[in-house]
């Protein structure tokens, strides 16, 4: 009795929430309405025994691919008039579409009958309350049906290198970090103490510098520094790169102290 | 009065009812505590003081805190999705919430001792992040909005090493009930001969706590506050405990996958006298220090950065720790289940 409550109101709920995900009018609201579905979903999987099943959907509909749904449609630029517009044209397609499948699905319900040996399915199920339907699963996926079950993974694995390959794009403008060359470094290498007289500033080192590996491949060469220090650049390779001031009389004065 | 409360549907009803609050009541007074704690311990680890106003070591300071927050004023900006806006507080917090069903304080000791305690824990620590998504895009605020779409990436992220180690923990116990993974670290705790995924499941935590190091997706120095940028008084609040509260439960994850749940460390004679709830709430408050701990000491990560850790690091360590685990279970007869 109890059961039967809690069966109508996961199925009325998901039947609804099913419903929304496709009238809602703005598509955040359509994406949690699916998930609100996948969750009721989850709660009939509960009711039926499934409870792998159950939370296996919550985990991965719900907790990963739903995430990325709702992530996605977030960032989405939508204005509500231009979807309103694209209605009227392609409501005709639409419909046709609908149509279609309609008719299909009557012929196809039309035409169903139960197989006459259904009764035996229920002799696969594990019956013993000992054995969970986890272990039931694993036992039927790993043992029996394990071929198949590899090749499921590496039709994954191959959808998964292809999106890869899809978006993976090295700019030439952007910026990796390397970590290696950042260890490397050593501040003999890219700091030069310079002793500049008071008041003269740094101009003629060509005002304040980046280290030089930084700028190495974004900054185009030519177009930072002075033009006298530009020049001096051009006739010495100069490899120290990130020129600290040093006040002259400031280094005096620590000497002193 | 036993009949009542183990044959009828109302008796059944009230009982878990009187089980949920022995759980949840100490839990939200720990998580009053735990904020106290945390700017206590932070404070004495950075040569402060700390709260020392309100009451002896400051300890009304927990309750001075939460009436500031209830008798603030619930500001909505206006443009805001209203209904999600206040529904996202108290998705995060009621989730933080329903998790502790599962997690057994003794043998057998849980409000739901199920067989699939392990997916139910994951299930419900995968949905933590929508409370953040949902924050972040109805507040109507960019700041909110990058703070929860960062929080989306990295959640979803860290939760793939978490899987995979539980995965291999799983793999040495041979059930996915909380108890049996407890019971199976009789003779010794999970964190000593797994301790690299000790380490990587303790790291994930805090990156899927949103702590620091991995604060990013609050980060004040970016993001003023991230996610609730927008939220006041009781929301805020609600959000504040959610997430003390998931530390409290990944806290507890911790314990039972790697450090014996509520099992003495030995089984000797002093040490079994001490009841096993309260091993697992000394476990708990250890792991509490250490997040503490690790924000007071490691600086930010970059996002950049952070992504790395986890995809690139994290999961391929994890992965291949599954794989060899498994080989050597398998070799050595180790396997449980019997299966073979």
């Amino acid at each position: 009795m109890m059961t039967q409550i809690v069966f109508y109101v996961f199925a009325a709920v998901l039947v609804l929430s099913a419903t929304m995900v496709v009238c809602a009018r703005n598509p955040v609201h359509s994406v949690l309405f699916l998930i609100l579905a996948f969750f009721n979903a989850a709660g009939l999987f509960l009711i039926a025994g499934a409870e792998f099943l159950a939370m296996t959907l919550v985990i991965v509909y719900v907790g990963a691919v739903a995430v990325l749904f709702l992530f996605v449609v977030m960032m989405l630029d939508i204005r509500f008039a231009q979807m309103r517009e694209g209605v009227q044209r392609y409501a005709p397609i639409g419909a046709a579409v609908g149509g279609v499948l309609l008719v299909e699905l009557l012929m196809a319900f039309m035409h169903w009958r139960v197989a006459g040996n259904i009764g035996q399915i229920r002799h696969l199920v594990p019956s013993s309350p000992a054995r969970t339907n986890t272990a039931a699963l694993g036992d039927v996926i790993y043992t029996h049906y394990i071929f198949l079950f590899q090749t499921c993974a590496l039709v994954l694995l191959v959808a998964m290198i292809g999106a890869i390959v899809l978006t993976l794009r090295d700019r030439p403008t952007g910026r990796r970090q390397n970590i290696d060359r950042q260890h490397d470094r050593v501040p003999q290498d890219s700091l030069e103490m310079l002793q500049v007289p008071l008041g003269a500033g740094v101009a003629a080192q060509g005002g304040f510098l980046r280290p030089r590996d930084s700028y190495d491949v974004a900054a185009v060469p030519g177009t930072y520094g002075t033009e006298a220090w530009r020049q001096s650049e051009a006739e010495e390779e100069i490899q120290t790169a990130l020129v600290v001031v040093a006040p002259a009389d400031g280094a005096k004065g620590q000497d002193n102290g | 009065m036993a009949y009542f409360f183990f044959h009828t549907i109302i008796g059944q009803i009230l009982l878990i009812a009187l089980e949920s609050l022995a759980v949840l009541a100490p839990l939200l007074l720990g998580v009053a505590y735990l904020t106290l704690a945390e700017r206590k311990v932070m404070a004495a680890m950075q040569l402060r003081k700390g709260p020392n106003v309100n009451g002896p070591f400051g300890v009304l300071q927990a309750f001075a805190d939460a009436i500031k927050m209830l008798t603030k004023e619930t500001v909505i900006p206006s443009g805001a999705n209203r209904m999600l806006f206040l529904f996202a507080p108290f998705l995060t917090f009621s989730l933080a919430m329903v998790a502790w069903a599962v997690i057994p304080t003794g043998n057998g000791l849980a409000i739901a001792n199920i067989n699939v305690g392990v997916l139910y824990l994951l299930a419900i620590s995968s949905l933590g992040v929508y409370g953040m998504l949902i924050a972040g895009w109805a507040s109507n605020s960019k700041y909110a909005f990058l703070g929860g779409l960062r929080s989306a990436a990295q959640m979803v992220s860290y939760e793939v090493s978490i899987g995979l180690v539980i995965v291999s923990v799983l793999l040495a116990v041979g059930s996915l009930n909380l108890n049996d993974i407890v019971l199976a670290q009789r003779h010794v705790w999970f964190c000593l001969p797994m301790f690299p995924m000790f380490i990587v499941f303790f790291i994930s935590a805090l990156a899927e706590t949103n702590r620091a190091p991995f604060d990013l997706p609050e980060g004040e120095s970016e993001l003023v506050a991230g996610f609730f940028v927008e939220y006041s008084a009781l929301a805020f609040g609600l959000f504040f405990l959610g997430e003390y509260a998931n530390m409290f439960l990944m806290s507890g994850m911790v314990s039972i996958l790697f450090l014996g749940g509520w099992l003495p460390p030995l089984g000797i004679a002093p040490l079994t006298w001490i009841p096993g709830p309260l091993w697992l709430i000394a476990k708990i408050l250890f792991c509490l220090f250490v997040f503490i701990w690790v924000r007071a000491t490691f600086p930010r990560f970059r996002y950049d950065q952070l992504m790395r850790l986890g995809w690139k690091v994290f999961l391929p360590f994890s992965l291949a720790w599954m794989v060899l685990s498994a080989g050597f279970l398998m070799v050595t007869g180790l396997l449980p289940g019997g299966a073979g």
